[in-house]
């Protein structure tokens, strides 16, 4: 067996029963990267040392395993760049605290992987580097802006990872690339070292093969951090602990399936397929009505969440990036590529005198508007599912001088996420043709995590598309 | 910028050039103009905001409705930078300090 296609769960466990080395484990992880990486473009760096940092963390809890990280996270050592050619070269001073967090639990970042320049993206095509390749199949996108996560997972190339998300950026990669991904609640897991793109949104989150792996990475990255105030004060839970709860007497309602874009399409089909799984299992499902006003018992269509998400991430990302100088580090404005042209530049419009009422305050009153659209149905609901994405992974190429191809593939996610409520993708149908996965989007309400990965696991251990686990 | 009676925008490629001064990129003409058609077309977008009755709606930029979160006013060592540290990703430096350009009487 090869040891790179060992879930994380797997890998701890058979190191810890001294099944084989860590050197055999970082042999097959190399291995996997020098025979795919120069094709699918995952990793922008591996680190050479990382098999000797493993052994010195052999007896911890991640026992040494290799972790890829995107390169939006600062790693001392290691050059950062968010994939755009103003950090090229760059040195980070000082770690970011998931980073730190992963390593001081025993995790190697094994590498840096490729992304949507500054995370402006849902494709990895807008990375200053070159695009990264889905390794379901190369002809296709992986999605973004944590696509080289999802893929380096998808690949083999690592044995789980971590991404960040503003707004699908890990929901959408884990379902093109057939792998599983997890947004937590705004606040759950510090952005302290996250190269900032909408501060009001960024959530780093987990990527893995399995929902249990996901559940363990949680665990490590979770909690309060002095060096980001909006992180939730309370103890965090163990994650590990109820996920294997099942969903019985859950009340799960299922969203966006009756919008005209998605009715009819694959992506409806595989919404009902995972009711039915759902309801097999225990829970009562119904379908929560599209409204395109704020109505007891329907969800808000998403069609406002793509303009106020293009205003609030624009005019944050603005903000954000009017620190990048070229003096204290990095190279100059001009280094700047298209997409990031484009959103600091609609974002400065959307602050600036005469336009930021307008605009931005209003885009604000509708994201209150989500709010208690959301607030409302989960006094009914314990779960909504929906589709992370409105179809399958598109062909390399689909988001070339497409100045909205972001903000409208990502559409079915903005009204959560600018809600900041926390949401998991696993894989819930695989396309035999193509090789293609969908991904099935399951939320739940602030901080409950817990219900999203019971429901997560009783799915994939319920379902054949999880490609780690054998029936 | 011109206004009609809703809320569309045009940009033109001078107001895009104003833009980019504002936001301190560099953009050349040929630019000015594709990004004045982009600008257009993502505002036809966003006019759905205009759309939806946000009468008597407060704004929200705190999600999760955490207020005030302070620190004791004490210096972390932790997270100082030494002057090298500090200085280590420049550009160019003078005498341990960073150079700048000029920006007062520029030519």
């Amino acid at each position: 067996m090869k040891l790179n296609t060992l879930t994380l769960t797997q890998a701890i466990e058979k190191l810890k029963k001294k099944e084989f080395s860590l050197s055999e484990l970082y042999s097959d992880i190399q291995l996997a990267i020098e025979k795919q990486n120069k094709e699918l473009n995952i990793y922008l760096k591996v680190d050479e040392d990382a098999v000797k940092k493993a052994h010195k963390k052999e007896n911890e809890m991640l026992a040494g395993v290799p972790i890829a990280v995107k390169d939006n996270f600062l790693t001392v050592g290691l050059p950062t760049t968010a994939a755009s050619k103003v950090l090229e070269g760059f040195m980070p001073p000082y770690e970011s605290t998931v980073t730190k967090k992963l390593q001081d639990a025993g995790g190697v970042v094994i590498g840096k992987t490729n992304m949507d320049a500054w995370a402006h993206g849902s494709s990895t095509e807008t990375s200053d580097f070159g695009p990264t390749k889905n390794p379901r199949n190369t002809e296709y996108l992986p999605g973004g802006s944590s696509g080289g996560s999802a893929a380096a997972v998808a690949a083999d190339m690592c044995i789980a990872a971590i991404g960040s998300e503003t707004a699908g950026s890990i929901r959408q990669p884990v379902a093109w690339c057939g792998v599983v991904g997890l947004k937590p609640t705004y606040g759950r897991v510090s952005r302290a070292g996250v190269v900032a793109m909408g501060s009001s949104l960024d959530c780093p989150g987990p990527i893995g093969k399995t929902v249990e792996d996901c559940a363990m990475l949680l665990n490590v990255i979770a909690g309060k951090d002095p060096y980001d105030a909006t992180t939730l004060p309370q103890p965090i839970l163990d994650f590990t602990k109820n996920f294997k709860k099942g969903v019985k007497g859950m009340r799960v309602g299922m969203c966006y399936i009756d919008h005209p874009q998605l009715v009819g399409t694959p992506v409806d089909h595989a919404v009902k397929e995972a009711g039915n799984v759902f309801e097999r299992l225990g829970a009562s499902v119904e379908l929560v009505k599209l409204s395109d006003q704020i109505k007891l018992n329907t969800i808000l269509t998403p069609d406002y969440a793509i303009s106020l998400y293009t205003i609030v991430q624009r005019a944050e990302v603005s903000s954000n990036l009017a620190r990048y100088d070229g003096i204290r580090y990095g190279n100059d404005r001009s280094n700047f590529g298209e997409e990031a042209k484009r959103r600091v530049m609609l974002g400065t419009f959307a602050l600036s005198k005469g336009y930021a009422n307008k605009y931005y305050l209003r885009a604000q009153q509708v994201r209150s508007l989500y709010i208690q659209n959301f607030k409302q149905l989960f006094e009914r609901y314990d779960l909504l599912i929906s589709s992370p994405s409105p179809g399958y992974a598109l062909p390399l190429g689909a988001s070339t001088n497409d100045p909205m191809f972001g903000e409208l593939q990502d559409f079915l996610v903005e009204p959560s996420s600018l809600a900041g409520l926390p949401g998991i993708s696993v894989p819930c149908f695989r396309d035999p043709s193509t090789n293609l996965y969908l991904g099935l989007n399951i939320m739940a309400n602030y901080w409950q995590e817990e219900k999203m990965l019971a429901a997560a696991y009783a799915f994939e251990q319920s379902t054949q598309w999880n490609s780690w686990i054998k029936k | 910028m011109k206004t009609t009676k809703k809320s569309t925008i045009t940009f033109s490629p001078q107001d895009v050039k104003k833009i980019a001064t504002l936001a301190k990129i560099p953009v050349t003409s040929a630019e000015e103009k594709e990004l004045a058609h982009g600008f257009n077309t993502t505002m036809e977008v966003v006019d759905k905001l205009f759309n939806v009755d946000v009468a008597h709606v407060e704004p929200t930029s705190q999600v999760t409705g955490l207020i005030n979160v302070f620190r004791e006013d004490e210096v972390d060592a932790t997270r100082q930078f030494s002057q090298e540290q500090a200085l280590a990703n420049a550009k160019q430096i003078y005498n341990g300090f960073f150079v700048v350009p000029q920006i007062i009487d520029q030519p």
